[in-house]
């Protein structure tokens, strides 16, 4: 194996991408959203991808998230080639190794803050008392306490996105895929929601996988991957952040 | 899990309680119909059963003619006391024979006057009809033989012309006779055919022969069958001995008739059992519309809550899950639906046997049939919806505004 990107002492790096292609579509109406990416991120990394919008970031997030598929190529968790699982199989990796923020938060509406995030929980079989301490732990993580019985309705953007970061940490997750997580806030919030993730990134050693298009928020993580044309154009460390 | 399901699908439900309660309606009518159909179907049916019973069960009913039809009776010669005395001689399985014969006549009592039907009868009669006189007493075997003018009479007759008093001793007029009150019958009510059963004054065979008829004819002979005894074969045997008396070639149709009342019972019970089976079929079309108002509403609410299965899905929610959510969600809807209209049937169908004047008969096996149909329609209609809800893609799901 040929050891490219940051210098890792461990053997298997937590992801990696080995020619990764992605084809939506047939024929002459076929899309070719990643040709042939190659991409390793380690433990504990905080990776921001950048790229304009059709240049695959969003298709390579969706296929590190165990979303989708490679059409060609191979992925590998933790050394498990995810393109050979099925469905059910990739849904029990995401309840157990991946947290999810999104742009538009994605909070089950109508549903109290401390509900949204017991949600995982519940399927992972945790018991009602469990689930309860876990999520108002989780939420406190993240600076939300006495908002437990707040629906998303009641919170402002900067508050629900913090509920979807509490509900993505809640399972100790391995990654955290986080798609444009300030897209939808003000620069304060979003510098806030910014030193959230990177808190958990460096208190708990989750790594981070976020796309942004902001150039002041991927300034927060330690690598940045740039996306062309389905293409990594660039991998650059922030070299203050080492 | 099944418990936070069940809980999640309360919540849904109560979330959109008009929806809800919209989309069931469909289920709580047609558990109810069917419900209240069946109910009310063996409700009449025991009315029928017990009142021919009230008539007795073991009768075998002889009359003259052949019936072709509603009203459409072939003339033929009456029977005679020696037909009767035959019958009860030769046939060893009839314990009580009563010959009768009956004709209009008008009933006069003071200012009073009701128009009524006069029976001729020996004492059997009461026996093989189950009669219970409440005051005074069958007639004497002195007045049988001579022919007095004495009377037993129902209460119908005993209210249009006496009131409230007690008829025994009184005299009423029948045609051209004045006629001593000894007995009055116990009410019967309505027949199963909706004429009044008590409407009827009983008098001595000889005494309708000579007064009233002017005759010796007999119009019907009641027989009852020993308890044990096939009414099956004794009827064939009266058949047999009534053809050889009255001469009838074997080319030739009977011109009697014996009519079994067990046979009555088994056609009337039969008809009222085809009707409710008909009408609770009907009924039960109403519970598959229910179930497509709720396949309607899951599909609806599937893609309202796309954005949410997207979220599920990609928390890591199995394919199974999400299906097993709105299918409970589906089922919990019907169920509510069966249980709404189980009790809407109860007090229908207690309400409506009153206005019938039938008897209600509470039947839970057609309860927990009907609510086990409705949980199995949730099952059927949820099914469609909570599929199309687990096999969505969830990127798609998280992008659908």
């Amino acid at each position: 194996m040929t050891m490219t990107g940051p210098v890792q002492t461990e053997q298997h790096p937590l992801v990696e991408l080995q020619g990764v292609s992605k084809v939506y579509g047939r024929g002459t109406a076929a899309m070719q959203a990643l040709d042939g990416v190659d991409l390793r991120i380690d433990e504990g990394e905080f990776v921001a991808v950048m790229g304009s919008s059709g240049s695959g970031k969003s298709t390579c997030m969706n296929i590190l998230g165990c979303l989708d598929t490679p059409t060609q190529g191979k992925y590998l968790f933790k050394n498990l080639e995810v393109g050979s699982l099925t469905r059910n199989e990739r849904a029990l990796l995401r309840r157990h190794h991946l947290g999810f923020v999104f742009q538009g938060f994605n909070l089950l509406n109508r549903t109290s803050a401390l509900e949204n995030v017991e949600l995982p929980l519940i399927y992972q079989g945790a018991k009602v008392e469990e689930r309860r301490s876990r999520a108002a732990r989780a939420l406190a993580a993240v600076g939300l306490s006495g908002w437990e019985h707040h629906t998303p309705g009641e919170l402002s953007g900067g508050q629900q996105q913090r509920v979807a970061i509490a509900r993505a940490i809640v399972t100790e997750p391995t990654i955290i895929l986080a798609d444009e997580p300030t897209g939808n806030l003000d620069t304060a919030r979003s510098i806030e929601i910014m030193e959230l993730l990177t808190a958990f990134n460096k208190d708990q050693g989750i790594t981070i996988i976020m796309v942004t298009h902001e150039q002041e928020m991927a300034r927060f993580a330690g690598r940045v991957v740039q996306f062309r044309d389905g293409q990594v154009l660039a991998d650059t460390t922030n070299g203050e952040r080492l | 899990m099944l418990a936070n399901t069940l809980l999640l699908a309360l919540r849904e439900i109560q979330r959109n309680v008009l929806r809800s309660f919209l989309t069931i309606l469909g289920i709580v009518i047609g558990v109810a119909s069917v419900i209240v159909m069946v109910t009310i179907g063996g409700g009449a049916t025991a009315q029928i059963t017990e009142q021919i019973a009230s008539l007795g069960s073991n009768l075998l009913m002889i009359r003259v003619g052949q019936h072709h039809g509603p009203g459409q009776t072939e003339a033929a010669p009456s029977f005679d006391l020696a037909d009767v005395h035959a019958l009860s001689r030769e046939i060893p399985a009839i314990t009580a024979i009563a010959p009768s014969a009956s004709q209009k006549a008008t009933a006069v009592y003071g200012n009073a006057n009701w128009s009524t039907t006069v029976t001729g009868i020996d004492n059997k009669f009461f026996k093989v009809r189950n009669w219970t006189i409440l005051s005074g007493r069958q007639f004497l075997e002195t007045e049988l033989r001579s022919g007095k003018t004495v009377c037993v009479i129902g209460a119908t007759v005993a209210k249009e012309l006496l009131g409230q008093q007690d008829p025994v001793g009184n005299n009423i007029r029948l045609g051209n006779f004045s006629c001593q009150i000894i007995g009055a019958l116990e009410a019967k009510g309505q027949s199963t055919f909706g004429s009044d059963q008590d409407d009827l004054v009983l008098i001595p065979l000889r005494t309708f022969q000579r007064r009233i008829a002017g005759n010796q004819d007999i119009s019907l002979i009641q027989a009852s069958v020993a308890e044990g005894r096939s009414t099956e074969k004794a009827k064939s045997d009266i058949e047999y001995l009534l053809r050889e008396r009255r001469h009838i070639s074997s080319s030739e149709n009977d011109n009697f008739q014996v009519r079994d009342m067990k046979e009555i019972t088994r056609m009337l019970t039969g008809t009222t059992q085809i009707l409710t089976t008909l009408l609770g079929a009907v009924a039960a079309v109403s519970l598959l519309v229910g179930g497509i108002g709720i396949m309607n509403i899951m599909l609806v609410s599937v893609t309202e809550r796309t954005r949410e299965i997207g979220i599920r899905l990609a928390i890591g929610a199995l394919e199974r899950e999400v299906l097993l959510q709105f299918l409970v969600e589906a089922v919990v809807l019907s169920s509510f639906g069966g249980l709404i209209g189980i009790l809407l049937a109860l007090s229908g169908s207690f309400g409506l046997a009153k206005l019938l004047k039938i008897p209600f008969i509470f039947n839970p096996g057609i309860m927990i049939i009907a609510f086990l149909f409705s949980a199995a329609v949730g099952v059927i209609f949820g099914f469609f919806p909570a599929r199309k809800a687990a096999r969505l893609d969830p990127i798609d799901a998280l992008r659908h505004e």
